[in-house]
């Protein structure tokens, strides 16, 4: 702690602290989330109220209330525009910033060293190391989210680039924090190696996965910002950077499993790939949504409804309810049936084995070769929590990671309305053109929930 | 801080902040990143007392830099967070239901390792 430091002001940041942890901590459920987010706002106002009144505010006013308005003003202009599809790019873009900031401050204490002997020169050298790498390596990820068209990178030597960065990088690293006087051209050459080493790290991640990647970056930013606070004697910036770097290395795995792929794959996968580029279009942030009253009208004016079942049926339990779906849309006049895939759920018949405990009639069941080449007669199709098992790219995508994989030809039918849990950010493992395609409407919730909400829908229709 | 009282604050912040986010849901992943954003901006603090301590003109363009970048991750960070959010509301005020599902599913390990969505 600084001693000279008054304890008012000491106070001030520990409450100010508690409040973005414990606003943190309510930002992990859904329906607290939005509270969480205001609380931590008060710690932050709180926070940056205090830092004015330190002791050592009292120089470089003008420059500092420039800045302030500039960094904030811009990002209010840039953040308030609503363009929902760029969120991931948006968040990547100011975690980024953070990034930048700390390695900014690091940079100033590693062009001082030796002035503060009770300062380990590590700790800068390390700040400056995450932080430049998360600014290097978000905005990077930002770019190429903003300009989807922007595939993974590939160039000759891009491994020996990698590695040649990040060796220098480190022993420059060590270099730095084992000196005792200051180098600037070191730093300078230091931050540039970092730098690139970050950017070198996006370039050959694929688009889908870059959400994952932008949770590391975030991760690192936030160990930028603890171990600034600890060379700066600041602890509420240690507590509040640690929070977030360690709860940014969890989100990072819970991402990677959500997504179904080893981080290690994801973060390296790209360096093994062949030198052609491969596009990536879609992007899950521009499907079109729809509502359970729009979609109960849709089916229940269909001719012919075929209703295809995923994991997702089975994880929400949804059967049950599926069955009362399918009797109310008979009772209307509507041909009605279910299309398992032979890979539908976690094991071989986990679909039928579900249906058959809803009571579904076995000749209302048809398989891939069944039905396939119906799906042009089909005019509705409803995915209940299904994904690869319908993508489109299996079949006309050579490069495709699911290239092979039969697919149900859904894409043919008249159109179809998706059940999905996924808040449409594109977490998925493999994307899945399909839920941006044109004939494609997303109904987003739980799997049973929105089938009961079409069912409450469909009786309100009378 | 002395370094064993640091290390103490960091290994203990850092479980705090792994135990905390164990078992979202994984429609709240994109919205929290979002909040872990915003509470990294607190390096605003840091940078404001770093342009106040400048003196050459490199460490104050640094300093100027540091506070410019910091502001930006504050006022985005808190803007982005709260779009998320708002949607999030809104999706759950058409179906209040499902609004008090979600809060049950966050507390259950039911959902905690995979979405729906994402598999076959």
């Amino acid at each position: 702690m600084n001693p000279s430091l008054p304890l008012v002001l000491e106070l001030a940041w520990f409450v100010a602290a508690l409040m973005l942890v414990f606003g943190l901590r309510r930002m992990s459920a859904p329906s607290r989330a939005r509270s969480g987010l205001r609380l931590a706002a008060g710690g932050m106002t709180i926070a940056v109220a205090t830092s004015l009144a330190h002791p050592d505010i009292g120089r470089n006013l003008l420059p500092m209330a420039f800045a302030l308005v500039l960094g904030g003003g811009l990002a209010y202009l840039h953040a308030r525009r609503p363009t929902t599809s760029a969120v991931a790019a948006s968040i990547a873009l100011y975690s980024g910033l953070g990034g930048g900031a700390a390695a900014a401050i690091a940079t100033l204490s590693m062009l001082h060293v030796g002035e503060r002997p009770e300062v380990l020169p590590a700790l800068a050298v390390l700040g400056g190391l995450a932080g430049s790498i998360s600014l290097a390596g978000s905005l990077t990820a930002a770019l190429r989210l903003r300009r989807q068209s922007a595939g993974q990178r590939h160039f000759a030597q891009r491994q020996v680039a990698y590695l040649a960065s990040g060796v220098s990088m480190l022993l420059l690293g060590v270099l730095l924090s084992a000196s005792s006087a200051a180098h600037p051209v070191l730093v300078i050459l230091f931050i540039a190696l970092a730098l690139t080493f970050g950017v070198l790290m996006v370039l050959p991640i694929a688009i889908a996965d870059l959400p994952v990647a932008i949770s590391i970056f975030n991760a690192l930013s936030g160990l930028a910002v603890a171990l600034d606070g600890q060379m700066l004697g600041n602890t509420l910036m240690l507590v509040a950077g640690t929070i977030v770097f360690a709860a940014g290395l969890l989100l990072t795995r819970l991402m990677a499993r959500s997504a179904n792929r080893p981080l290690g794959e994801i973060m390296y996968s790209g360096f093994g790939l062949a030198t052609e580029e491969r596009g990536e279009g879609h992007s899950a942030g521009d499907v079109s949504t729809i509502d359970a009253a729009d979609a109960a009208v849709a089916l229940a004016y269909a001719r012919r409804v075929v209703i295809v079942p995923g994991y997702g049926m089975a994880i929400s339990q949804a059967h049950h309810k599926l069955r009362e779906l399918t009797q109310l849309l008979e009772e209307r006049g509507v041909e009605t049936g279910f299309a398992i895939h032979p890979v539908a759920g976690r094991m071989p018949g986990h679909m039928d084995v579900l249906l058959a405990e809803a009571g579904v009639p076995y000749e209302r069941i048809s398989d891939l070769a069944g039905i396939n080449d119906q799906f042009p007669q089909v005019e509705r199709v409803l995915l209940v929590g299904a994904n690869d098992i319908v993508n489109p790219t299996a079949r006309d995508d050579r490069d495709s990671p699911l290239h092979g994989l039969p697919v149900l030809d859904v894409d043919r039918s008249g159109g179809v309305i998706a059940l999905k849990r996924g808040d449409g950010a594109g977490y998925s493992g493999v994307e899945n053109p399909l839920f941006g395609a044109v004939g494609t409407r997303v109904l987003h919730g739980d799997a049973r929930q929105s089938v009961q909400d079409l069912i409450t829908a469909l009786k309100e229709l009378d | 801080m002395d370094g064993i009282g640091a290390l103490y604050v960091f290994v203990l912040a850092g479980v705090a902040g792994y135990v905390m986010i164990a078992r979202v849901p994984s429609v709240l992943h994109l919205s929290l990143l979002s909040g872990a954003n915003f509470v990294h901006g607190v390096v605003l603090c840091g940078a404001m007392l770093a342009l106040a301590r400048a003196e050459s003109h490199a460490e104050l363009a640094i300093g100027f830099v540091a506070v410019t970048l910091a502001a930006g991750n504050v006022v985005g960070g808190y803007l982005v967070t709260d779009r998320l959010l708002r949607l999030f509301e809104r999706r759950a005020a058409r179906s209040p239901r499902s609004a008090r599902r979600g809060a049950g599913v966050a507390a259950s390990s039911r959902t905690d390792s995979s979405s729906a969505d994402d598999d076959a």
